[in-house]
């Protein structure tokens, strides 16, 4: 059947290749590279962060994922929900903003861009007039008010972001009833803070850099109060009863002012600098909530003394006798607190702070606020990515016994469900239990739940306990010592300093029917763990394997082998190191498989390649494939990084000293200095110019550096040596295009521990086309590769057919060729470099399900290669199915860093804390599914408090305040347009009247439901109701 | 001699006639065009008709050109024969005596007669000047290079297949990105290209002289490069390398082959038995190289002078993968599928390494072997005593 298919008529192939393969990008895991924006809506429970790629990515409750991308590309600056509505604006660093709604469409929600708009001044002004550096999103839903770097204050109806002129507040209406003595030659500078009057929307308070402050009548168009705060002003916060203001400034100093006195005030109520005396940093953002209880909780950012801890990322976090200093590894972008209650109006629950590295969420009602586990954007480059391993349906009780391992690590975080759960998830439930495993430099391995939308933590294991390593183990205990002030708690697990490089992980590969686990790091190191639920206390005897063989004339030049632990090192409940082999020379691991059937690991570096058999505790075979005339191999890869840097170092010094010495001898000859430096530099210039990048074409040969790098291995049992008998055997794939089979001899079980393993070599092939050697799979008699030991015992695969010949597939960069066994012959082979000049980079087996039909699977290869291709091949034919674009080529690590499920589907890393994850399978795919409606109307009454909970406005520090010349001509131009045409003046005035009207006639309206067709863009009127 | 045999009549059409030349002694006979029969039956003819059974002969005639041309094997014996207007003039040497000198293409340039040609064979030091340059027997050349598609290329291109098989010499060139000018229909238009950016001396690419610096590579193997990487192109180049077929637009336009409206002019006949009418293989140069192994697979020209096919690059040398099974000598990698009836039957008989040293009894089979392309030997085992013969013939 099958082979009729394949020989079939073409386009009954192209039809199931359909039902086959569908390429999809789904979902990014992990933690978005370099956001710069957070915003947060109550009413929908959703947070939104932008990042400095311009893309946006809403979260709600734990599957509900959204993600747009801006097509400028620009830096994202500020993000906020438009008050009881779908709708969110963003602005962008060009100056733009953009409309953003969350769309149902055949039941799940789509973000969608739906309008954008750049405010546009009046011809000849500066732009800073029109340069937007807070947005207000009004509470009544239909204005957004934007405040310029010229001082102005722009009015703008959205959804169709319509300006109107006539309610744009410009600095000289401000200006006009400040004491003269304020207004000196300085101006107001930038709108700082726009805020709402909490109780009464008709109020807005206008603050400006220089630290006036206006409370300004949107009816009446005029200022009630000023507020002549005298420092730069940072950001402004209502307290909830509309009758105090809070201002934070640039000195670190925070101020309260009282709205219920006099018309101007001058003096502040009350003024604080927290961590004061000395200089301070800026407060950049602060803000108060009561409490039942009483105390309030004032939380504040920034503030340090400048002199010592002006490089501390620190929120102060202050109730009652309680004030901590939470201490964050990166940069602070912005953060919020979730109020408690219906209405989001009761006592602060949560703090949830967005730093660049990660998002930290701390749990305010617990004793001791400890921080609750974020069950996405979780960053997974905390130690950088150094690999990833991916293992598809895990059993059952080993995924309980992996869970439970990590319950016992998640004791510090607090106990509280997720405080952010906007939207329902209608994903379907992930069909199996996936497990991801990244290995990190500081030697840690993460156990990830890559089984459904968000990527979970489960469960770390640090290697690092096994060796003696430089760091002391309670460096991160001994801080928050006793009356320190301030009073710094560190708090998130960002740490992207590694003690040690030699820990580094390569290579993880982990046997989910036996629990064993072996990983493998830089260092030459390679670990055998198995799954203990108990504690343990043991030595981890250490093997070394020499795998020069006798090969002299080598002299390592790199790092040397980590000293092992030789006490009894305490291990906790998980996985548990039981033995260690060590290669000499330790080279970083660059291949390794494990056998738990056989109880073997083998594992290569660019020396040469071994076995271990991990049940008697002894290496069975070490295998030199060194190139004697291979010199670059024993450098390891330290030197030569440190021999570029110094040659670069060198050259550097030599250029600095040729102009020392010029400058020397003509000290008064600026002029000719000058003239000979710049022609240094055009002839540099010049230089790179006349020598472009060029490649040499060469056949490769032996003589090749790193001929020897073992790339691949791979256990089988298989017909090695006769067509009658099946063994056990190990193949090797190097980088000079060799294959090496052993066959392996294993005592009968019974005598498993007495007698010794055995390896003895059979065959060695050489391709002819040399290119490096990156997978090796058999195939059995059905044309179907070999199942992975313990899986045919575990009844979760067929048993391979022993009964005709078996093939071997040896996948090198360069092309694809299956051969004949025993006997090796050339069966069929299919070419990828010579046809279109890429090169296989990553290489995985995978079954692709039909869509259409439940019974009918394919095993094919899927491939990665250099320019970012993803191919599918067929097996056992060897003819290409599909191929997709999928990486940009120059994203290296990103290529590098791609891993393949068992299903059809992949991850790799778009940035250094992010998986994309795809799916080739037309059957299998994981992506989000959610719907997000808007809550019942009638219990949100507009409750402006909500909208100013400190969703990033202006946090933004933006250093940039030019004084603005084209005030007068702009402020001019908008006069003219406002007298010019009564008509249209007065349209205006009555839509907007209109629209008052309408909005309360919608806050009237009996239960749950909203229209949600004010987009005005034609599409069907959504009426939800909840 | 016979009068009526010059009068060209209607058997000319179906018979050749042969006029062999042996040391002093003429024969003449002649053969049926439309049925030649093989090369081993001719030799025979041969032997017999001059009554030299036991002399290990060197068979050559002129073409048409003037040029000495060896008759060795079924395909330039029946190359001869349908070329051969009206007379066939053959010339017989004892092959341990035999002026290889006179085999080559360049005496296509010096000598324009056949009387010419005679009088050089039979006082070879008499004509010449100064030495000329040695080459080995026709039989033990291989080719490194040559330029194809001459037919189907616009004059301004160039293709040329560099032959790295077994050779000790690099490729030896470099490639960088660049840009050129293409005539569009927007006009001119400037589009990245890639360029030849040095030749290593010494190499391969260098010797050959068909490549330059500044050259423009159009293809690798007949695929475009337009719009791949220079690392793709070096990849594909690299993967290529057994076989390299480059297209190039030569930086220098002044030495383009000259095509001619008719066929007669160009190429150089001896090597070409190619189908297509209007094939030629304007030049190609040789390395002496004695290998007694691969040279009667590889110097069988069929299959370089035709415009090369996808699958003919297929069916190439990285084949042979080499395979020690425990214990045992290195073995290439045959093709698991019957090439064909010819060298599954002859292969098996011989030992491996030398199969071709018997070349005459077993000259049929092994050309058909060779022209199916996939019998060759790894190049370690071969000879090399020859390889300071690696003088360079340039042609054009």
């Amino acid at each position: 059947m099958k082979r009729f298919r394949r020989h079939g008529h073409d386009s009954q192939r192209d039809k199931l290749k359909q039902e086959l393969y569908q390429f999809n990008k789904t979902v990014e895991h992990g933690f978005p590279h370099q956001p710069s924006a957070l915003g947060y809506s109550p009413d929908l429970d959703l947070l939104a962060i932008g990042t400095r790629s311009g893309a946006i990515k809403l979260y709600g409750a734990p599957g509900v994922e959204f993600m747009g991308l801006h097509d400028e590309n620009a830096t994202v600056t500020q993000v906020h929900f438009l008050p009881h509505q779908l709708e969110l604006v963003t602005l962008l660093d060009d100056n733009s903003l953009h409309m953003w709604t969350l769309r149902a469409h055949h039941g799940v929600s789509e973000l969608l861009e739906v309008g954008r708009f750049t405010l546009t001044g009046p011809p000849g002004a500066p732009p800073s007039v029109t340069r937007v550096t807070t947005v207000l999103a009004h509470s009544s839903g239909e204005w957004l008010l934007l405040g310029t770097e010229g001082g102005h204050v722009f009015v703008v109806e959205v959804p169709g972001f319509r300006e109107l002129e006539e309610r744009n507040i410009s600095v000289e209406d401000v200006q006009a009833r400040i004491p003269e003595e304020y207004v000196t030659r300085r101006n107001l500078e930038c709108v700082e803070a726009l805020q709402e009057k909490p109780l009464n929307p008709r109020l807005v308070l206008i603050g400006y850099g220089r630290g006036l402050m206006v409370l300004w009548d949107l009816d009446r168009q005029c200022a009630l109060q000023h507020f002549l705060g005298t420092q730069q002003l940072e950001s402004v916060w209502w307290m909830e009863d509309g009758e105090q203001i809070l201002s934070s400034h640039s000195d670190g100093s925070y101020c309260c002012w009282l709205t219920t006195e006099g018309d101007v005030q001058s003096q502040p109520e009350k003024q604080d600098t927290p961590y004061g005396s000395f200089p301070c940093k800026a407060i950049s953002k602060v803000l108060q909530f009561p409490t039942k209880q009483g105390p309030p909780f004032v939380i504040f950012s920034g503030g340090m003394p400048r002199a010592s801890y002006g490089d501390r990322h620190c929120i102060s976090v202050i109730h009652s006798k309680t004030h901590i200093a939470l201490d964050f590894t990166s940069r602070i972008i912005d953060f919020f607190v979730i109020r408690e209650g219906e209405q989001h109006t009761g006592d602060p629950s949560a703090l949830v702070v967005l730093v660049e590295e990660e998002l930290v969420v701390v749990d305010l009602q617990s004793d001791g606020w400890p921080v609750i586990q974020t069950p996405y954007l979780v960053p997974l480059h905390c130690s950088a990515i150094t690999c990833s391993h991916h293992v598809s349906s895990i059993p059952l009780k080993l995924w309980e016994r992996i869970l439970a391992a990590g319950d016992l690590q998640n004791t510090h975080y607090s106990n509280k469900p997720w405080p952010i759960t906007g939207g329902q998830n209608l994903a379907p439930e992930p069909p199996q239990r996936d497990l991801l495993l990244t290995g990190h430099e500081d030697g840690t391995v993460r156990f990830w739940d890559a089984s459904g939308v968000c990527l979970y933590p489960m469960y770390k294991l640090s290697t690092a306990g096994v060796f003696h390593t430089d760091a002391d183990p309670n460096d991160n205990l001994n801080q928050g010592a006793e009356g320190e002030w301030p009073p710094f708690r560190k708090v998130g697990c960002f740490d992207p300093y590694s003690d040690d490089p030699r820990l580094g992980i390569q290579k993880i590969h982990l046997c989910k029917y036996s629990g064993y686990l072996t990983v493998a790091g830089t260092a030459g190191q390679i670990l055998v763990l198995e799954l203990n639920d108990e504690n343990a206390e043991q030595v981890v005897p250490a093997t070394v394997v020499d795998l020069l063989q006798g090969q002299d004339g080598f002299r390592w030049k790199g790092h040397a082998r980590l000293d092992v632990r030789e006490e009894p090192v305490s291990f906790p409940p998980g996985f548990q190191p039981f033995a260690l082999v060590q290669c000499q020379p330790p080279a970083v691991v660059t291949a390794i498989a494990l056998h738990s059937e056989w109880k073997l690991v083998a594992f290569g570096t660019s020396h040469g390649f071994g076995v271990y058999d991990y049940q008697q505790r002894s290496s069975v075979l070490a295998r030199c494939t060194l190139n004697p005339s291979d010199q670059l191999a024993m450098e390891g890869p330290l030197s030569r990084v440190k021999s570029i840097k110094k040659s670069l170092r060198q050259s550097f010094r030599r250029i600095r000293r040729s102009r020392v010495s010029m400058r020397k001898h003509q000290t008064n000859n600026a002029a000719k200095l000058q003239e000979i430096n710049a022609k240094l530099e055009a002839e540099a210039l010049q230089e790179m110019e006349l020598a472009p990048v060029q490649r040499r074409i060469e056949a490769r040969s032996s003589d090749d550096s790193f001929t020897g790098l073992v790339r691949t291995l791979y256990f089988a049992d298989s017909f090695i040596t006769d067509s009658t008998h099946n063994t056990p055997s190990l193949w090797a794939g190097t980088n000079g295009g060799a294959v090496f089979a052993y066959m392996l001899r294993l005592p009968p079980v019974e005598h498993r521990m007495e007698e010794s393993v055995t390896a003895q070599q059979a065959k060695e092939i050489q391709l002819m086309h040399r290119a490096p050697v990156v997978g090796l799979v058999v195939l059995d008699g059905r044309g179907v590769p070999l199942p992975e030991p313990l899986e045919v015992a575990h009844d979760l695969a067929r048993s391979p057919d022993m009964l005709a010949s078996h093939h071997l597939l040896v996948i090198s960069e360069e092309q694809f060729k299956l051969f004949t066994l025993p006997k090796v012959s050339t069966k069929t082979k299919l070419k990828l470099t010579a046809i279109d000049g890429s090169r296989v980079r990553r290489v995985g087996v995978a079954l692709f399900g039909s869509s259409r039909v439940e019974d009918y699977g394919e095993n094919s290869l899927v491939v990665l290669s250099n320019q970012g291709e993803l191919h599918v091949i067929s097996l056992p034919a060897i003819k290409m199915q599909v191929h997709h674009p999928c990486i940009r080529r120059e994203d290296v690590s990103g290529i590098a860093s791609c891993v393949f499920t068992k299903h059809g589907q992949g991850f790799y890393l778009i940035s250094p804390s992010e998986f994309e994850r795809f799916s080739l399978s037309a059957r299998w795919v994981v992506e989000p599914r959610s719907l997000v409606e808007l809550p019942d109307i009638r219990t949100s009454t507009v409750d402006p408090s909500k909208t100013s909970l400190g969703d990033g406005q202006g946090y933004d520090g933006r250093g940039v305040r030019k004084g603005s010349d084209g005030e007068n001509s702009a402020r001019h131009v908008m006069e003219h347009a406002l007298l010019n045409d009564e008509k249209v003046l007065q349209e205006i005035q009555k839509s907007l009247e209109g629209d008052q009207m309408e909005q309360t006639e919608n806050n009237m309206k009996p239960s749950g439901i909203k229209v949600l067709g004010n987009c005005g863009k034609g599409f069907p009127a959504v009426v939800l109701t909840n | 001699m016979n009068k009526n045999h010059r009068v060209p009549s209607n058997r000319t059409l179906s018979t050749v006639e042969v006029k062999s030349k042996f040391g002093a002694e003429f024969r003449r006979f002649s053969l049926d065009r439309s049925k030649p029969g093989k090369f081993d039956e001719f030799y025979g003819l041969l032997q017999h008709v001059h009554r030299i059974p036991n002399v290990d002969l060197l068979v050559g005639y002129a073409d048409v050109h003037g040029d000495l041309l060896p008759i060795n094997n079924d395909d330039n014996y029946h190359k001869a024969i349908s070329t051969a207007t009206p007379l066939l003039r053959l010339f017989l040497q004892r092959q341990e005596e035999a002026d290889y000198s006179a085999f080559g293409t360049d005496s296509l340039t010096r000598k324009k007669t056949p009387a010419v040609l005679a009088a050089v064979l039979l006082r070879p030091e008499a004509s010449r000047k100064k030495p000329p340059i040695i080459i080995s027997l026709p039989r033990d050349f291989r080719p490194v290079s040559s330029i194809i598609d001459v037919d189907i290329l616009p004059e301004t291109h160039r293709r040329v297949r560099l032959y790295k098989h077994g050779q000790e010499k690099p490729l030896g060139f470099y490639i960088r990105d660049g840009s050129s000018v293409r005539v569009t229909p927007q006009g001119l238009e400037k589009v990245p290209g890639i360029f030849i950016s040095r030749l290593v001396p010494g190499g391969l690419a260098e010797s050959t002289g068909l490549l330059a610096v500044n050259d423009e590579v159009l293809e690798v193997n007949g695929i475009e490069v337009a719009g791949k990487s220079l690392d793709q192109v070096t990849d594909m180049m690299i993967a290529n390398s057994h076989n390299l077929i480059v297209t190039v637009k030569p930086a220098n336009q002044r030495n383009n082959v000259v095509r001619h409206s008719n066929n007669s002019g160009s190429g150089s006949g001896g090597v070409t038995s190619g189908s297509s009418g209007r094939s030629t293989d304007s030049g190609a140069s040789f390395y002496g190289y004695s290998t007694p192994g691969a040279a009667a697979a590889n110097m069988t020209p069929t299959h370089i002078i035709q415009n090369f096919r996808s699958e003919e690059l297929e069916s190439d040398e990285d084949d042979e993968d080499l395979v020690i099974e425990a214990g045992g000598e290195a073995q290439p990698i045959p093709m698991a599928m019957a090439v064909g009836p010819v060298a599954s039957c002859s292969m098996p008989s011989l030992p491996r390494y030398e199969p071709h040293l018997n070349l005459r009894q077993h000259n049929g089979a092994m050309t058909s072997s060779g022209s199916a392309g996939s019998l060759s030997t790894p190049d370690r085992g071969l000879d090399r005593r020859s390889l300071e013969e690696d003088g360079t013939v340039i042609t054009l």
